[in-house]
């Protein structure tokens, strides 16, 4: 009977989404404030039907009622508890249910936390976001409905892929889909200024905390996939250029671009269009990386969809969003007032330096993406576009990147000279001179030298913006400390985001360093990597819940101290007989030591084993970038401005009016 | 400055940014893509030596051997598409996923002596699932038509493709 239920509420929740896609539409137009006051409303009733439809399923999967296909599909009496819940959006029909659900919250959270937005907007944003819902959640119903059922009920069900049960995994998929999905909102406020024809500097305000915030989800969600990735597959990469992460790259990339362009358009009115045109593209990049998830379209060790009528439908759905959103833009743009045309040389010449960079990255990741499919489509030919070409590409257009971004927070608006700039700079100018010649001496590859170099230049160049702010060494340290405490929120976020991206480009570089040797050892042999000592002291069986395990130790000495005892395992799950590789890796935060345990051979009464032993300087630092880069843009949407919605509008509507 | 000077920096940045971006995707392209191949194809069209291309196929049940040069374990093992069959060396683990008659893809290149010498090989997440470059070399080469179900087990075809031998040794031709 739940299943039902919570299919009846899906039903109704999409119902209620095309109400709230039309009904505020046609009020705020006749300005009927009775239909405006529907959206949030509507949203509120869509978002608790979701919720309870989401329940349900959660439901289901914790009760084991494989009478309901994807439970049966995926999950297995013998799965634990964590995996059961978390298994529910381990597969595409449940997955597409969570999307559906955040897109929910993201509608709930404008109806929520906008109250202060004018009310025509604001019934305008709610039914963009509606509309999205709407066609999202008929995909769910009519293609991948996740509470069909089966007939005869199987005993169990067919188990989960042993890869996807681990807690990182676990939580990866919401958090990604919160970032997705959160770029919905600037998206809505994009369209809806569109309808109005009207884009002034609240706006930018409006627009802003919302697209910081999809951006720190989507940062942390970015990480912990590489996270995950690193610990699972035991091959000791990060990041593969696989498809599927370029689709979370390229929204990150605009994304990026958004966040710091709706700084200029709130700050001086300027390239007011060109960001509407970046919320509308983000999003729509987000959409398409669902779209070539769920489809198949791309090859990828990550679909887990391959049916047509699915593509079809998103396709549709996609073309929809995305050309209409489009078209929109090509009618109403126009119509919005130009901002002013500004110095190179100046703070929001340095953002449109970064837009330009940014956007060029992101043309090169979605050229080296979409060409093979497209190759394969026109020409029947079966390329592939791996890290060598991303390598050569994207790492380049980084670096200036980087060297603009020391420059950046330290520029004034208007009109800036370069020269007290770098005389203010000099120190941090110092300290990369001084890091460029430690580093030529110890790396020797072009691109991580230069990638480094850039890295110690952007922390330094956030560490001076603060240490200028508040005139440390100036002024009495109790005075600098003064000044710290009443430091807008906002500043300190952005030093802290852009130092965020020092010490992941840090960490990325410093991989490039990284060492690794494949040994086929007996117990009790030793092997040398990167100056410490690894021991194979003795392999055992154990058993797990659902798995057998053959488990190792080794020993790893550094000069005969001992420094850590690593266990890495292989697991040989029964159910879908498969083997997943536990990796084993101890870190100091300086360095990993990352231990995998391969095949075991047997020749007689020789036994041996196959180890995997890697050393990876400076690895943690690529994960610790993204949580200080994300944290940094959660503290600037702690700052007073960022919530407190600017009612401003009212005194510059006289102006701005007259179309 | 004037807006028109002001602006015609504007454009110059957008071009030199696209500008840098198109040029080093095109002398990307030309040197840093991978071709697919099939193992008949390979044999058809041998690859220059130092071209790392990515070889696809099923691997040939009872082909996996294992060997060592010093410490480090050697993995050897046939991949055909039913038409030929090319001989994969890899130093490494296998990934867990491996599996004698299932799909795999190799990316290297090949030696002078005729066999693939892999620096990644890559099974995928799902053991039900083909690569779908797998999938459509198989069908070219007339072993599998998807309109009959799931591709056929390479164990149960191992005796229409030359396994385990030489590149100059013509399979046995069998249209379906």
């Amino acid at each position: 009977m739940t299943p039902e239920l919570g299919n009846f509420a899906l039903a109704l929740a999409c119902c209620l989404a095309a109400g709230q896609a039309v009904l505020p539409l046609v009020g705020a137009q006749r300005r009927d404030p009775r239909l405006m006051a529907l959206a949030p409303a509507l949203a509120i009733g869509q978002l608790m039907a979701l919720l309870y439809s989401f329940a349900c399923l959660v439901d289901a999967a914790i009760r084991d009622d494989f009478s309901v296909q994807n439970v049966a599909a995926n999950s297995a009496a013998a799965k634990p508890l964590l995996y059961k819940i978390t298994g529910v959006w381990g597969n595409h029909e449940g997955s597409i249910l969570l999307w559906a659900l955040i897109l929910g919250l993201c509608g709930g959270a404008v109806a929520l936390f906008g109250r202060t937005l004018p009310s025509a907007l604001r019934a305008r944003v709610i039914a963009v976001l509606g509309g999205v819902s709407a066609g999202f959640q008929l995909f769910c119903l009519t293609t991948s409905n996740p509470f069909d059922r089966v007939w005869p009920a199987p005993m169990d069900g067919q188990g989960m892929n042993p890869l996807l049960q681990d807690p990182g995994l676990a939580f990866h998929p919401p958090i990604l889909y919160t970032g997705y999905v959160g770029f919905a909102v600037p998206f809505a406020f994009a369209i809806a200024a569109l309808i109005e024809g009207r884009v002034d500097a609240a706006w930018g305000r409006w627009v802003r905390p919302w697209a910081v915030a999809a951006w720190c989800f989507l940062t942390c969600g970015i990480a912990l996939g590489s996270w995950w990735s690193y610990y699972v597959l035991g091959w000791g990469g990060y990041w593969f250029w696989d498809p599927v992460e370029n689709a979370s790259l390229i929204p990150w990339l605009t994304g990026t671009a958004l966040v710091h362009s709706a700084i200029v358009v709130e700050k001086r009115e300027a390239l007011k269009i060109w960001t509407v045109l970046l919320a509308i593209g983000t999003f729509s990049f987000s959409l398409s990386g669902t779209f070539l998830v769920r489809s198949g379209i791309l090859n990828s060790v990550h679909a887990f969809a391959n049916d047509p009528a699915r593509g079809v439908f998103i396709l549709g759905l996609l073309g929809l969003v995305i050309g209409g959103s489009l078209l929109l833009f090509a009618l109403r743009a126009p119509r919005l007032t130009a901002g002013g045309v500004f110095a190179p040389v100046s703070r929001e010449g340095l953002l449109v330096l970064n837009n330009i960079l940014l956007c060029s990255i992101c043309a090169v990741v979605l050229t080296g993406t979409m060409y093979p499919p497209f190759m394969s489509l026109l020409f029947g030919r079966t390329i592939s576009v791996g890290k060598p070409f991303f390598d050569a590409t994207a790492a380049p257009m980084a670096i200036p990147l980087m060297a603009f971004m020391g420059l950046g927070p330290m520029m004034p608006w208007k009109r800036a000279q370069l020269w007290p700039i770098l005389r203010r700079l000099w120190w941090a100018g110092a300290a990369t001179v001084l890091a460029f010649a430690v580093l030529v001496w110890r790396v020797h590859d072009l691109l991580p030298l230069l990638a480094a170099t850039g890295a110690v230049w952007v922390i330094a160049g956030s560490i001076a913006d603060i240490a200028e702010r508040i005139r440390l060494f100036r002024l009495p340290l109790g005075a600098s400390w003064q000044r710290a405490r009443m430091l807008p929120r906002a500043a300190l976020g952005a030093a802290l985001a852009h130092a965020g991206v020092g010490v992941g480009v840090l960490g990325l570089a410093a991989m490039s360093q990284a060492q690794h040797r494949i040994v086929e050892v007996h117990v009790g042999q030793t092997e040398m990597l990167a100056g410490d000592a690894w021991t194979l002291t003795g392999v055992r069986a154990a058993p797990g819940p659902n798995y057998t395990a053959l488990v190792a130790t080794i020993e790893v000495r550094h000069h005969g101290r001992l420094v850590t005892v690593l266990h890495p395992a292989k697991r040989t799950f029964a159910s879908q007989n498969q083997t997943t590789t536990e990796v084993a890796i101890h870190t100091n935060l300086l360095s990993d030591l990352y231990g995998v345990l391969g095949d075991r051979h047997e020749n007689g009464t020789d036994v041996t084993y196959v180890l995997r032993l890697h050393y990876n300087p400076l690895a943690p630092w690529m994960w610790l970038g993204g949580l200080i880069m994300a944290l940094g843009g959660a503290l600037s949407l702690s700052d007073r401005r960022m919530r407190v919605g600017a009612p401003r509008r009212a005194a510059t509507a006289g102006l701005a009016a007259t179309p | 400055m004037t807006r028109k000077s002001r602006r015609l920096w504007l454009v110059g940045g957008c071009l030199v940014g696209l500008g840098t971006a198109t040029a080093l995707t095109l002398s990307a392209f030309s040197s840093n893509i991978v071709f697919f191949m099939a193992p008949s194809q390979v044999h058809a069209h041998p690859p220059a030596a130092d071209r790392t291309i990515r070889l696809g196929g099923m691997v040939v049940a009872g082909s996996v051997r294992q060997s060592k040069t010093g410490d480090t374990p050697v993995n050897q093992f046939d991949v055909t598409d039913g038409q030929d069959a090319v001989t994969v060396r890899y130093e490494g683990i296998l990934p867990d996923l491996f599996r004698e008659g299932q799909s795999v893809v190799a990316v290297g290149s090949l030696q002078a002596d005729g066999a693939f010498r892999a620096s990644e090989v890559l099974a995928k997440h799902d053991e039900t699932y083909m690569p779908k470059e797998v999938a459509e070399a198989l069908r070219r080469s007339g072993k599998w038509d998807p309109r009959y179900g799931k591709p056929p087990d390479a164990a149960s075809w191992n005796s229409m493709a030359a396994s385990g031998t030489g590149p100059d040794k013509a399979a046995p031709q069998h249209g379906s």
